[in-house]
């Protein structure tokens, strides 16, 4: 893609280096840079703006239409653990998207690590702490798996995480026979499985482990990629692999690095839908990949790989909570829901499509 | 004089294809080697070979009179060989600072660099900005915007400078001029002067008879997979060069390889 | 190619000695999916009963729900196979009739189970839950639950999904009615205008929805009291939501399925009562209705007053209300699927 755009800015570029030279050209930037020039650039340093303003702006909109039946703390942390699943499973598509990849198999990571973590504990009668670790690795081994296909195997990510969603989702099915551990056996012989469901109040608002787990995730994930050489490289991976190579970037360790990583955050995801939803039901989280994509996408996270930030993920994915919660408050048909999302997600690739025009 | 970089009889072959065919190669102190050839003529391979992207079947090279066997171009890299390619190698949206520093980041001393693993981007801004400096390319503003809002020239600029501040004993250049305009073509030849008056040798491959006739100490040119002869450009013209290229004229008594 | 000639020796033994044999006969059993426990239950009722009576039964399942194209295939199957006769839970009711009438024109006996085909007269019967019974019972059993509070009651439906699927749509409005709510279009829900009703959310019948559309009704008016849903993991999930603000203990919820994790969550106070359906039993009337035609060519006949034949509901509760029959929680768990 990027040679690509290397090659059809070549003309254009000669001839702006003929008629001008490169010192004037700077100093035509500065001083003649329109308003619209000026936001585009400021979304090229900080992409995650747009996502931020829209999130604001439709809190605002919500909150006046609705009054306090929205804009209480308890319907405002009430979105914050509706979305804390999606949240966390789109904390692990991002880094995957940035690598210019795509996991397809996310949810089903996390119904089956919920699942081992379940079954251990009830069928076998191991500890709950190891059958959480045990969980925890369940979910590390399928994004192994993925990323060494993806890695070393180069099978395009799509291919690869498609077979394995199957795949582990048969797994998790046959594994479990489909049967549901009820929340009351649960919470009475294995209460640490609920851990993300415990819940810490302020003045009304109820914040969950769960929910402030989903958010010191994506502040750490923020810090690894802009303050890490792993970071870096995750990023340079997904802008161009060829290019990361070559400048001495270790790409297949990068990428399987980053679907392991992936798979143990669905893992985490996995155990607190065990506190979100009370039970281990194989049955859930079907949607969990494409309801991911959605949130990493209106959060700005371009598609192509490389560019976007994980705080514009947490923000898609409140976003989304914000749309779902208001309209349905205001009494709308869950399907103005699904269109408007669906604005939202063409629009946020357009923007992205514009920003990347950015040029001097 | 001992050559800097040196090879021998190097021989590849892509399936029933000889690409190079018993090449020598030799890079001396200080100067800069321009390297020609026509297409399909196996010079590409041969600068792979130098620069570690790919492992001859036969045949040896010798950095600084030591044998070497690079594996990747990070071994070479390692061994002080930086590579400018034509498609610059460089991640369009990350910043010059992030691109300069690519796979070699510094990290902050003490606990934060250890343990929190947190990159020392004042010290590598600082790194940045100088080397720019060094090679007058301070018309960049500002070392944290993106690769990709620079302009051709400028790119390759950056690019030099990360090869420059990083090759300690060789710089290979392919192409360097091949997507810039006249105006960017002639800043990248003054840099190029400039990477070799400050000791280092270079490598250059260029189709451009022009630029390679005017920066090059000495021509290398490729035929048929191996090297047809060296010349100095002051004792040929460059129509010779390119018949001895295209084998339209026998390669120079004494000079042939 | 034995088995062909076997079946081929069976079919001429099967001309020449009539009535045919039991143990000549084959069938097929065509589910949605193989890993909801609803239809592994039908399946081993299907399969019990077969071996019961010697029949060579084979089980095709679609991949996903809404997998309509195996379906398809699975019925071609099994009219090449020569099967005397499909049961079938149809993934899409009307786009699998073509199918279907090309099953019958080859003389296999078709009946629809759990999920009437569109037009329910396709399929040469159906066995299914009387779906708006099933409802009804639930409705009625938390007006009389309620008593006079009934008058005043805040409701929260919590149904399948935005699509309506009949099954949904029908239990729905059985509970309403039976809750004694004045119903707008009885083919759909949402167009009620009762005041007691707080709102209607979907729930894809699963926990996660489920307590996502409490949480929603929740926000809008956070005193419902009476919960409907449409399965019984959408009503742990509800019941999850409540529990979160504190409220699992004064609000009724109510289900429709009667799986084991269900009923038990009805044992456990979770779940106020449930309707409980019997997928082995359609299963395997549905096996014997094919033995039966299989030897003499009768079809099985709906239940009197209704399209289809109605394998039977019951409430399931362990707090059971005047003028409402119920059976409780151990009888249910005796019954229970899944």
């Amino acid at each position: 893609m990027a040679s690509n755009d290397r090659a059809t800015r070549g003309p254009t570029e000669y001839e702006s280096a003929a008629s001008t030279s490169p010192s004037a050209v700077a100093e035509f930037d500065q001083h003649h840079q329109t308003l619209v020039h000026k936001i585009q650039h400021a979304l090229h340093q900080t992409p995650s703006l747009v996502p931020l303003i829209v999130l604001m702006v439709s809190i605002l909109i919500f909150g006046i239409l609705l009054g306090s039946k929205f804009f209480s703390p308890f319907a405002l942390t009430l979105i914050l653990q509706q979305v804390q699943i999606i949240g966390i499973v789109a904390a692990a598509q991002s880094i995957v998207i940035l690598t210019a990849g795509i996991d397809l198999s996310v949810g089903a990571i996390m119904v089956l690590s919920s699942v081992v973590m379940g079954q251990f504990t009830f069928r076998y009668g191991l500890p709950p702490e190891i059958a959480v670790i045990c969980g925890l690795i369940c979910g590390t081994l399928c994004g192994y798996i993925n990323g060494f296909l993806v890695a070393v195997v180069k099978l395009p990510p799509f291919i690869v995480t498609l077979g394995m969603w199957q795949i582990i989702l048969a797994t998790n099915f046959l594994y479990s026979a489909n049967e549901t551990i009820r929340s009351q056996e649960i919470s009475e012989l294995a209460p640490f499985l609920q851990f993300f469901g415990n819940k810490v109040n302020i003045g009304g608002a109820i914040f969950t482990y769960g929910v402030i787990f989903m958010v010191v995730l994506v502040i750490v994930l923020a810090y690894c990629l802009r303050q890490t050489a792993w970071g870096r490289h995750v990023y340079a991976v997904g802008d161009d692999p060829e290019a990361a190579q070559l400048s001495g970037v270790q790409v297949k360790r990068t990428l399987i690095s980053v679907y392991m990583l992936s798979g143990l955050i669905c893992a985490f995801a996995g155990w607190a839908l065990i506190g979100r939803i009370g039970s281990v039901s194989p049955t859930s989280g079907q949607l969990a990949n494409i309801e991911s994509i959605t949130a990493v996408v209106i959060g700005g996270i371009s598609l192509f790989g490389g560019r976007g930030s994980v705080l514009g993920t947490l923000f898609g994915a409140l976003i989304v909570g914000v749309f779902t919660l208001g309209l349905r408050l205001l009494g709308a048909d869950a399907q103005w829901t699904y269109l408007l999302i669906g604005l939202l997600i063409i629009a946020a690739v357009a923007v992205d499509q514009w920003i990347r025009k950015v040029s001097v | 004089m001992e050559p800097v970089l040196k090879a021998r009889n190097l021989v590849k072959r892509y399936g029933r294809v000889v690409a190079m065919d018993h090449a020598d190669f030799e890079l001396y102190p200080g100067e800069i080697l321009a390297v020609i050839g026509d297409n399909g003529a196996g010079k590409s391979t041969l600068i792979k070979a130098l620069s570690g992207a790919v492992s001859p079947d036969e045949g040896d090279i010798w950095l600084e009179g030591q044998k070497i066997h690079f594996s990747s171009p990070i071994d070479a890299r390692n061994a002080g060989i930086e590579t400018v390619y034509q498609t610059l190698a460089m991640s369009p949206a990350l910043s010059i600072t992030d691109n300069m520093f690519m796979g070699r980041e510094l990290r902050k001393p003490g606990f934060r660099g250890k343990i929190l693993r947190q990159l020392d981007r004042r010290r590598m801004e600082e790194v940045a900005r100088e080397k720019l400096s060094e090679l007058g390319l301070l018309t960049i503003q500002n070392i944290n915007q993106a690769v990709e809002t620079l302009s051709g020239g400028q790119r390759q600029g950056v690019a030099v400078a990360r090869a420059a501040a990083f090759g300690s004993k060789v710089v290979i250049m392919d192409e360097p001029t091949a997507a810039l305009g006249v105006k960017e073509s002639r800043r990248v030849l003054e840099l190029i002067k400039d990477v070799r008056s400050r000791g280092l040798p270079i490598v250059l491959i260029s189709h451009n008879m022009p630029h390679v006739f005017e920066v090059a100490d000495r021509i290398h040119i490729h035929r048929l997979g191996k090297r047809a002869a060296v010349i100095k450009p002051d004792d040929f013209s460059m129509s010779d060069a390119v018949a001895i290229m295209t084998g339209a004229m026998d390669p120079p008594e004494g000079m042939a390889a | 190619m034995i088995r062909k000639l076997l079946g081929t020796a069976s079919i001429l033994a099967a001309m020449a000695a009539a009535p045919a044999m039991a143990a000549d006969t084959s069938a097929c059993l065509i589910t949605k999916t193989d890993t909801n426990p609803f239809f592994v239950k039908m399946k081993e009722g299907a399969t019990a009963k077969a071996e019961e009576l010697g029949i060579d039964l084979k089980s095709f399942a679609g991949k996903v729900d809404g997998d309509h194209e195996t379906q398809v295939a699975a019925i071609e199957t099994c009219i090449a196979d020569g099967a005397k006769g499909i049961l079938l839970t149809a993934s899409d009711t009307s786009s699998i009739v073509s199918a279907v009438q090309q099953a019958r024109d080859n003389g296999l006996l078709v009946i629809a189970l759990d999920t009437p085909l569109n037009p329910i007269d396709a399929a040469d019967a159906t066995f299914a839950t009387d779906n708006f019974l099933a409802g009804e019972l639930i409705g009625k059993w938390a007006a009389a639950t309620l008593g006079d509070d009934a008058a005043n009651a805040k409701i929260a439906m919590l149904d399948l999904g935005v699509s309506q699927p009949t099954v949904g749509v029908l239990r729905d409005q059985g509970f309403l009615q039976g809750f004694g709510i004045e119903l707008g279009d009885p083919n759909r829900w949402g167009d009620e205008t009762d005041p007691r009703i707080v709102g209607n959310d979907v729930t894809a019948g699963n926990e996660e929805g489920g307590r996502r559309a409490m949480e929603n009704l929740l926000a809008k008016d956070p005193m419902i009291n009476v919960v409907y849903t449409i399965n019984e993991p959408a009503a742990a999930g509800a019941y999850e939501a409540l529990k979160a603000i504190g409220r699992e203990n004064d609000v009724l919820i109510v289900s429709v399925d009667g799986g084991c994790p269900g009923v038990q969550n009805v044992k456990d106070g979770v779940i106020g009562a449930t309707s409980q359906q019997y997928p082995l039993l359609m299963a395997s009337l549905g096996i014997e209705a094919i033995a039966q035609f299989a030897a003499d060519g009768t079809k099985p006949q709906p239940t009197e007053g209704k399209e289809f034949f109605d394998t039977g509901v019951a409430l399931v509760t362990d707090n059971p209300v005047d003028g409402v029959e119920s059976i409780d929680t151990d009888e249910g768990m005796n019954l229970c699927w899944g």
